[in-house]
C-alpha cells in the first residue's frame, strides 16, 4: 500500500513538469511585451530595458521556466503587475471560494445522482427510469452558466429567497452550487446506473439474495459498495471539470474566487496572475487524480494486493 | 473437393450505408437529433436570406428594445433593439463553424498523432500519449481558455484554443481503433505486397476505425459549441455585436430581471442544439456499431 502510494506521487512530478512547462510557453507566445505593460505607454525604452531586467524577461524562456518553478517551490510566484502584491497571497486569498463552490458541487451532484443512478438500475425501464434518463439528457445539454441564470431569474428574482451573488454568507453559495452540481449530475447517474445493472446480476448478489438478505441490503450492502468504483472514477473526472465549471459560474453569480481572478488578469493582461492562476489549477488537478488513485486502492482490493 | 453449391443469393444485398440508415431510422430520439441538425445547418446556410445582417442582425433601434415576442419579432428584442430571432439565426452560423472547424482541426491533430502512436507503438506511443496526458489533465474549458488568454480573442483563436484543446480525446480514440485492428490479417496482407506504413495507415486502418471517429467527432462538436458560448459569456470568444448565442446571454444578463426572454431563449436554443447533437451522436455509436449497444 505505502508503496502504491509513493509510486504514485514519483508519477505525479513529471505530470506536473510537463503541465507547467506547457502553460508557462504557451502564455509566453501571446504577442506584446510584458515589460510594456508594467512600464506604462509613456514610458521610455530605458525604463522599459530596466523593468525587463528586474523581471527576468530578457532571459532565455527556459531559463526563465527553471527560475519561476524554482521561485514556486518557496512558494513565491511573483508579483502582481497591477496590485503590486505577490501573486501567491492573491491567490490563496481566492483559493477557498473556489474550493468550496467546486466541492459544494460535487455534493449536490453526489446527493442527487448517486440515489437516481441506484433507483433507476433497480427499477429499470420503470417510469422513475426514464424520467432520471431525461433529466440526465437535459442536464448535460444545458449550458452551465444559463442554469445559474435561470436559478437566479427565479430564486432571487421572482421569489427573493437567495442572494443572486457575493460572497457573504454562506447563501451566497448554494445557487452557485446548485448549478455546477447539475452539469455533474448527469455523468454520477448515468455511471451509477450502469455500473449497478452490471453488478445486480452478478453471481454474488444471487447468493446474497439465496442466503434471505433484504432487498435493501442486497442493494446498498452487497451491490452498491462493489459499484461504487467507477462511480469513484467519475467522480475525480468531475472534479476537475468542476473547477473549470466554477470559473465561469464565479462570473455568473461575481464570487470572488480563482475564476474571477484569472478572467480580470487576462484582460488585464497581467500575466504573473494568470500564470500563477493556471499554474495553480494544474497542480490542484494533479493532486485530485493523485487522491482518487489512492482512494481506488482503499475500496478495491485487487489493487491493494498488487503492492503488498 | 466437392463443395456444395451455395444457392443463389436472392435478396439483394444491402449496402452498408443502407443498412446503418435503416437502424438509425428505428431510433426515435435520433432522427429527432439528426432533423434538428439538419435544420440548423440550412438555417445556417441561408441565414442571410432569413434576416440581413446590416440592416436587421446588428443594427440597433433603442426606440424598440426589450420587446416580447410578437408577430413582428418572434423571439422578441433586446438590450439594443435588435431583433433576437434573426440574431439566433446568424448565432447557428458563429456556432456550428466554430464548432465544425474546432472539431476538424482537433481531429487532425489528434487523429494524426492517435494514428502514429497506435500504429507505431513503442517509445513513439509512450511519448505522444504522455504528452496528451499532460493536455488531458487540464479540463477542456481550461485549456480553452489558456490558449485564448495567450493568443487573443477572435473567432479563428477561438477555433484553434477549442480544437487544440480537444486534440488529446481524438489522439486517444483514434489510437485505441488502430491499436484493436492493425494486427488484422488484412493490414499484414497489406504489408506483404509491399505497401508503404502510410499507405497502410490511411488506406487500410482509418476506414476501419472510422465508426468510434464519426461518433465522437458528433458529440465534439456540442462539446466545442457549449466551450464556445461559455468563452464568449465570460468575454473571452466572439465578441459584440457579433451575434454568438453565449455573448448574448451575457450581455442580456443585466436586464434579466425586467426582460427575461433576453436571456431564457438564447439559453433554450443552446440547450436543444446541444441535446440534439448528443442524441444523433449515440443513435449513429448504435447504428454504426450494433454490437456496442447494451
Amino acid at each position: 500500500m505505502y508503496k502504491y502510494i509513493c509510486k504514485r506521487i514519483l508519477m505525479m512530478i513529471p505530470v506536473i513538469i510537463g503541465v507547467s512547462l506547457l502553460v508557462f510557453l504557451v502564455l509566453k507566445m501571446t504577442p506584446g511585451d510584458p515589460a510594456r505593460v508594467v512600464a506604462g505607454s509613456e514610458a521610455d525604452e530605458a525604463t522599459v530595458e530596466q523593468i525587463r531586467e528586474e523581471l527576468g524577461l530578457n532571459k532565455p524562456v527556459l531559463q526563465q521556466y527553471v527560475d519561476y518553478m524554482l521561485a514556486l517551490l518557496h512558494g513565491d510566484m511573483g508579483t502582481s503587475y497591477t496590485t503590486r502584491k505577490p501573486v501567491a497571497d492573491e491567490i490563496l486569498a481566492r483559493m477557498p471560494t473556489t474550493f468550496i463552490l467546486a466541492f459544494a458541487g460535487v455534493f449536490v451532484a453526489v446527493l442527487i445522482g448517486i440515489p437516481l443512478g441506484i433507483i433507476s438500475a433497480t427499477k429499470q425501464y420503470s417510469v422513475l427510469d426514464y424520467i432520471s434518463t431525461l433529466l440526465a439528457l437535459g442536464g448535460v445539454a444545458m449550458p452551465n452558466f444559463w442554469l445559474g441564470l435561470m436559478l437566479i431569474l427565479l430564486f432571487s428574482l421572482k421569489l427573493g429567497w437567495l442572494p443572486s451573488g457575493g460572497g457573504d454568507s454562506w447563501t451566497s453559495y448554494v445557487l452557485p452550487a446548485i448549478t455546477l452540481g447539475v452539469g455533474a449530475t448527469a455523468s454520477f447517474m448515468r455511471t451509477t446506473r450502469s455500473s449497478m445493472l452490471e453488478v445486480i446480476r452478478q453471481d454474488y448478489i444471487r447468493t446474497a439474495r439465496a442466503k434471505g438478505a433484504g432487498e435493501g441490503r442486497v442493494v446498498m450492502h452487497h451491490a452498491l459498495r462493489n459499484a461504487m468504483i467507477p462511480v469513484i472514477t467519475v467522480i475525480g473526472l468531475q472534479i476537475g471539470t468542476l473547477l473549470g465549471g466554477a470559473v465561469v459560474n464565479e462570473t455568473v453569480f461575481s464570487l470572488p474566487g480563482l475564476g474571477t481572478l484569472m478572467i480580470n488578469a487576462i484582460n488585464q493582461k497581467n500575466e504573473p496572475v494568470v500564470l500563477g492562476c493556471l499554474i495553480t489549477f494544474a497542480i490542484i488537478f494533479s493532486l485530485v487524480n493523485l487522491l482518487i488513485d489512492i482512494l481506488y486502492a482503499f475500496i478495491d482490493p485487487r489493487i491493494k494486493s498488487q503492492y503488498k | 473437393m466437392n463443395e456444395p453449391k451455395s444457392a443463389p443469393v436472392r435478396r439483394k444485398k444491402r449496402s452498408q450505408l443502407a443498412e446503418i440508415w435503416r437502424r438509425m431510422r428505428r431510433n426515435r430520439l435520433a432522427m429527432f437529433g439528426l432533423a434538428v441538425v439538419v435544420i440548423l445547418i440550412l438555417v445556417a446556410v441561408f441565414a442571410d436570406q432569413i434576416a440581413d445582417y446590416n440592416t436587421v442582425v446588428i443594427k440597433q433601434d433603442v426606440v424598440h428594445r426589450f420587446q416580447g415576442p410578437s408577430a413582428e419579432h418572434w423571439f422578441g428584442t433586446d438590450e439594443l433593439g435588435r431583433d433576437i430571432f434573426a440574431r439566433l439565426v446568424h448565432g447557428a452560423r458563429i456556432s456550428l463553424l466554430v464548432g465544425v472547424v474546432a472539431v476538424a482541426i482537433a481531429l487532425a491533430t489528434g487523429g494524426t498523432l492517435g494514428a502514429i502512436a497506435g500504429y507505431f507503438g513503442g517509445v513513439v506511443d509512450n511519448v505522444i500519449m504522455r504528452v496528451m496526458d499532460v493536455f488531458l489533465s487540464i479540463p477542456i474549458l481550461l485549456l480553452a481558455i489558456m490558449i485564448v488568454a495567450a493568443l487573443g480573442s477572435s473567432m479563428t483563436n477561438l477555433m484553434i484554443a477549442i480544437g487544440l484543446a480537444s486534440m488529446p480525446t481524438f489522439a486517444r480514440v483514434v489510437r485505441a481503433s488502430v491499436l484493436s485492428v492493425k494486427d488484422q490479417e488484412f493490414v499484414e496482407a497489406a504489408r506483404a505486397i509491399g505497401a508503404t506504413n502510410g499507405h497502410i495507415i490511411l488506406r487500410h486502418i482509418l476506414p476501419n476505425c472510422l465508426s468510434p471517429i464519426i461518433v465522437q467527432a458528433t458529440l465534439r462538436v456540442a462539446t466545442a459549441i457549449l466551450s464556445t458560448a461559455s468563452l464568449s459569456f465570460i468575454g473571452l470568444g466572439i465578441k459584440p455585436p457579433a451575434p454568438e448565442w453565449g455573448a448574448m446571454l451575457a450581455s442580456g444578463r443585466s436586464a434579466i430581471r425586467d426582460a427575461p426572454h433576453v436571456v431564457v431563449i438564447p439559453g433554450l436554443v443552446i440547450m436543444i442544439t446541444i441535446l440534439a447533437l448528443n442524441l444523433l451522436g449515440d443513435g449513429l455509436r448504435d447504428a454504426l456499431d450494433p454490437k456496442l449497444k447494451r
